[in-house]
C-alpha cells in the first residue's frame, strides 16, 4: 500500500515533528509528499494542516470547497486511494503518499468528466458552492455501487447492487446542497450510471 | 487547534510504548472524532501516534467459525465484508445506519468503539459538562436533554455513547483486544469495554493509558433474523434517538440491545426470555430502573414500539 520512498519520507516526517514544541500556538513542522492529480507535491506544513486546507492554501486548488469545516456538509469531499473522504477530518501528514483526486482533477472546463457535464445538462447546482463536493462524492457513490459495497436502504445485503434513486439519496447524504439541487443531482447521477452501464 | 508531535510507529506494541512514554499523547486512526474534537480544543493532544501504519486491517476467520476484526478495518469494508453481511448482518446493518459515507470510508473499527459522545453540552466549552472538565457540573441535568440517556447515567452526567456499531456488537457478544506498552494482551467483553459514569464521566472506557485495541473478535454467527432498526429525526446521517439490534426468530425468540439511550450499549440478558410475549414485558424489565428527564422520556416508549417493528419484521 505504501512505498518505501513514502516510508522514508514518514519517518523523515516524524523526525521533523518531533523537534518543536508542542502544546501551543506554535507550529510543529513536517515534511509531507502528496500525490495530488496525478503530480508529487513535496510541502513543509504545520501538523495540524488538514488534507483540505494543504489542498487549499498550500497547493492553490481551490476547487474543493471549506463548509463546515467538521465533517458535516461535504463540501471538501475528495477521493484519496480511491475512496471519497471528508479532507477537512484529516490531516495531511497522515496522508504520506496518498493518490489524491480533488474536482480539478476530475476535468477542467475543456475536457470535463461525464459527472461534470451532467451536472451542468440536468442543473445540479445553483450557487455552486458544494458542486465540487458532491461531483467527487458522486462519482465515488457510483464506484461504491458498482464494487457491491451496501447502504442503509439496500434491501438484501447479499444481492446485486442497484442505481436507483434511494440509493443515491442515502449514500449522497453526506453531502448538503443549501440550494436544495437534490433531485437535479440525482438526475445528473442516474444519467453517468446509465451511461456506464 | 493546539499544535502537536506527530509520529508513525511501526507495532502495535510501539504505538502503546509511544502513547505510554508521553504525558497528553492520543493514537489517531481515522481521525473522524478526534480532529473534529481538537478543532473545537476539546481534545487537546501535544503528541499523536498515527496508527494507520500497523496493518490490522483484515476481517479475519478463526476456527471455530467465528471471525476477527483487526482495529483498523475501516466501517465501509466491515460493513461490505462478504462473511459479516452473510453471518453477522446486524453488524454490517448498524454500520451502514451510522454517519454518511464519506466517514464510513474513514472511520475505523476501533475508532468507532471510542468515539466521544455527542451531547450539545460537552461540545459547548461555554457550558458546564464533567465529562470534558471534570467537576465543572453538568449542564445537561436542567439543560435539553431530548437525545440524552434514560439509563445508567449518574447525577454527574447524562451522556450517550453515540454509536450504533458498539450496539450489534453488544448484541453479537463480541470481545475487544488489546495491547499494552510492556506486549501485554488482554481481552475485554463488549459489554464491559464502556464504562457508566458514576462520578468520574470524563472517563469513556476500562482502557488503560496507552492501551491500544487491537482487534474485536466475535463468536459463532447466532441464527435468526438479523435487524438493526434506528429512530432518528433524519432519514439518513444522523444520531440514534433510540436504536434497537436485535437477533430474532419466527417465533420470537432471540436476543436485544438498545442504542442511544445509555452511555453504553444496553442490553438486559434476563429480560430476552420474555422476546416471545411482546415487546413491551421486554422493554418493561430492560427499562425497569430507567431515570428519564422530562424531555427525553418519550424514548421509553419509542424503545417500545422499535422493539415491536423489529419483532414484526422477525415474524413476517
Amino acid at each position: 500500500m505504501i512505498g518505501a520512498s513514502a516510508a522514508a519520507a514518514m519517518a523523515a516526517a516524524a523526525a521533523a515533528a518531533g523537534d518543536a514544541p508542542a502544546g501551543t500556538d506554535k507550529p510543529v513542522m513536517a515534511k509531507v509528499v502528496l500525490n495530488v492529480n496525478g503530480q508529487r507535491r513535496e510541502l513543509e506544513l504545520d501538523t495540524r494542516t488538514s488534507l483540505l486546507d494543504a489542498a487549499r492554501e498550500h497547493l492553490h486548488l481551490t476547487g474543493s470547497k471549506k463548509g463546515c469545516d467538521h465533517g458535516q456538509c461535504g463540501a471538501c469531499t475528495m477521493i484519496v486511494d480511491g475512496r471519497r473522504i471528508n479532507a477537512c477530518l484529516t490531516l495531511a501528514v497522515m496522508h504520506q503518499g496518498s493518490e489524491i483526486t480533488t474536482i480539478e482533477g476530475l476535468g477542467g472546463p475543456d475536457d470535463l468528466h461525464p459527472m461534470q457535464a451532467a451536472f451542468v445538462a440536468h442543473d445540479g447546482y445553483q450557487c455552486g458552492y458544494c458542486t465540487p463536493g458532491q461531483i467527487c462524492s458522486g462519482v465515488a457513490v457510483l464506484a461504491e455501487i458498482k464494487a457491491g459495497i451496501p447502504s442503509h436502504v439496500t434491501a438484501d445485503l447479499n444481492a446485486p447492487m442497484q442505481v436507483t434513486d434511494a440509493e443515491i439519496r442515502e449514500r449522497m447524504s453526506g453531502n448538503i446542497c443549501r440550494c436544495g439541487a437534490y433531485s437535479n443531482i440525482v438526475e445528473a447521477m442516474t444519467e453517468v450510471a446509465g451511461r456506464q452501464a | 487547534m493546539k499544535s502537536f508531535t506527530y509520529e508513525r510507529p511501526g507495532t502495535p506494541a510501539e504505538a502503546a510504548a509511544a502513547v505510554a512514554a508521553k504525558p497528553n499523547a492520543k493514537f489517531i486512526a481515522g481521525g473522524t472524532n478526534l480532529l473534529d474534537l481538537m478543532k473545537l480544543q476539546i481534545e487537546t493532544p501535544t503528541h499523536l501516534v498515527d496508527v494507520n501504519g500497523l496493518g490490522l486491517d483484515r476481517v479475519e476467520p478463526t476456527p471455530p467459525a467465528c471471525a476477527r476484526i483487526g482495529a483498523l478495518v475501516r466501517n465501509t469494508d466491515l460493513a461490505a465484508d462478504p462473511r459479516v453481511r452473510t453471518d453477522y448482518g446486524v453488524l454490517s446493518r448498524a454500520l451502514l445506519a451510522g454517519a454518511s459515507g464519506q466517514l464510513r470510508n474513514k472511520a475505523t473499527t476501533a475508532g468507532n468503539l471510542l468515539q466521544r459522545t455527542r451531547c450539545p453540552y460537552f461540545y459547548d466549552t461555554a457550558q458546564a459538562c464533567n465529562k470534558r472538565q471534570p467537576g465543572s457540573g453538568c449542564s445537561a441535568l436542567d439543560g435539553v436533554s431530548r437525545q440524552l440517556a434514560v439509563i445508567g447515567a449518574s447525577e454527574t452526567c447524562i451522556a450517550t455513547h453515540p454509536g450504533d456499531m458498539a450496539v450489534a456488537m453488544r448484541v453479537l457478544d463480541a470481545t475487544v483486544e488489546t495491547v499494552d506498552a510492556k506486549g501485554t494482551e488482554r481481552r475485554i467483553p463488549v459489554a464491559e469495554f464502556h464504562r457508566l459514569p458514576g462520578d468520574t464521566p470524563n472517563v469513556d472506557t476500562t482502557l488503560k493509558t496507552g492501551e491500544l485495541i487491537t482487534a474485536v473478535t466475535l463468536p459463532k454467527p447466532v441464527a435468526g433474523m438479523h435487524i438493526y432498526r434506528k429512530v432518528r429525526d433524519r432519514a439518513s446521517y444522523a444520531y440514534a434517538l433510540v436504536s434497537v439490534a436485535a437477533i430474532l426468530g419466527k417465533d420470537g425468540t432471540g436476543r436485544v440491545a438498545f442504542g442511544g439511550v445509555a452511555p453504553r450499549p444496553w442490553r438486559v440478558e434476563a429480560a430476552e426470555v420474555d422476546l416471545p410475549k411482546g415487546a413491551k414485558a421486554v422493554t418493561d424489565m430492560v427499562f425497569a430502573e430507567a431515570n428519564p428527564t422530562r424531555d427525553n422520556a418519550y424514548k421509553l416508549k419509542l424503545a417500545e414500539r422499535a422493539l415491536t417493528a423489529a419483532i414484526n419484521q422477525a415474524r413476517a
